[in-house]
């Protein structure tokens, strides 16, 4: 349990920005997860994206690490931001870009 | 695995009796659900806190048997 959580410590923070998804970003698996994916490539960030359904640790050590109970789950620098719906409120507020540029994360080439 | 959206609406406002709920069957087959929650118990607390308030309602429901459920909180005007 604590091994999964270093793990999961450990990606969120070697990485920018990081989306938990079910699927990849070419082949989401799920609807949520591919809105998660239109988002961010709509912000033009580059990120990391982590199939959860190929590694059930990850499936399930990401829930209890974030006490989030879906996927997809994005984090930015370290941070939980939220799940596919809290990405779409931001986004549609322009919340999300800002914050994005404010923490000033990389964009995608 | 599917839910009657009576039931979510029950659970959510059980646990946020001030709440405006608004449940929507988004694709007709008592399964896809689109929920409005807007709750003065929002006012002060970050998106994810609002979200957990309700994902907490529906007392570990959500993911298993509700997986296909969208939540939208807000504070009323």
């Amino acid at each position: 349990m604590s091994d999964i959580n270093a793990r999961l410590s450990q990606l969120v923070t070697d990485n920018d920005v990081v989306l938990f998804m079910k699927g990849t970003p070419l082949f989401p698996q799920c609807g949520f997860s591919s809105r998660a994916v239109a988002i961010l490539d709509h912000c033009g960030v580059a990120y990391e994206s982590i199939d959860v359904l190929q590694d059930m640790e990850v499936r399930q050590g990401i829930k209890a690490f974030s006490d989030w109970p879906t996927i997809p789950q994005l984090y930015v620098k370290g941070e939980f931001v939220g799940g596919s719906d809290i990405l779409m409120e931001m986004y549609e507020a322009g919340e999300l870009q800002q914050m994005l540029t404010e923490k000033q994360v990389a964009r995608a080439v | 695995m599917a839910m009657p959206a009576a039931e979510i609406e029950a659970l959510i406002r059980a646990a946020l009796p001030d709440a405006d709920v608004v449940i929507e069957d988004l694709a007709g087959d008592g399964d896809h659900y689109r929920a409005r929650v807007t709750s003065p118990s929002f006012a002060g607390r970050s998106r994810v806190q609002q979200h957990k308030l309700v994902y907490d309602a529906l007392g570990g429901r959500m993911g298993g048997e509700l997986h296909a459920l969208q939540v939208l909180t807000a504070v009323p005007n």
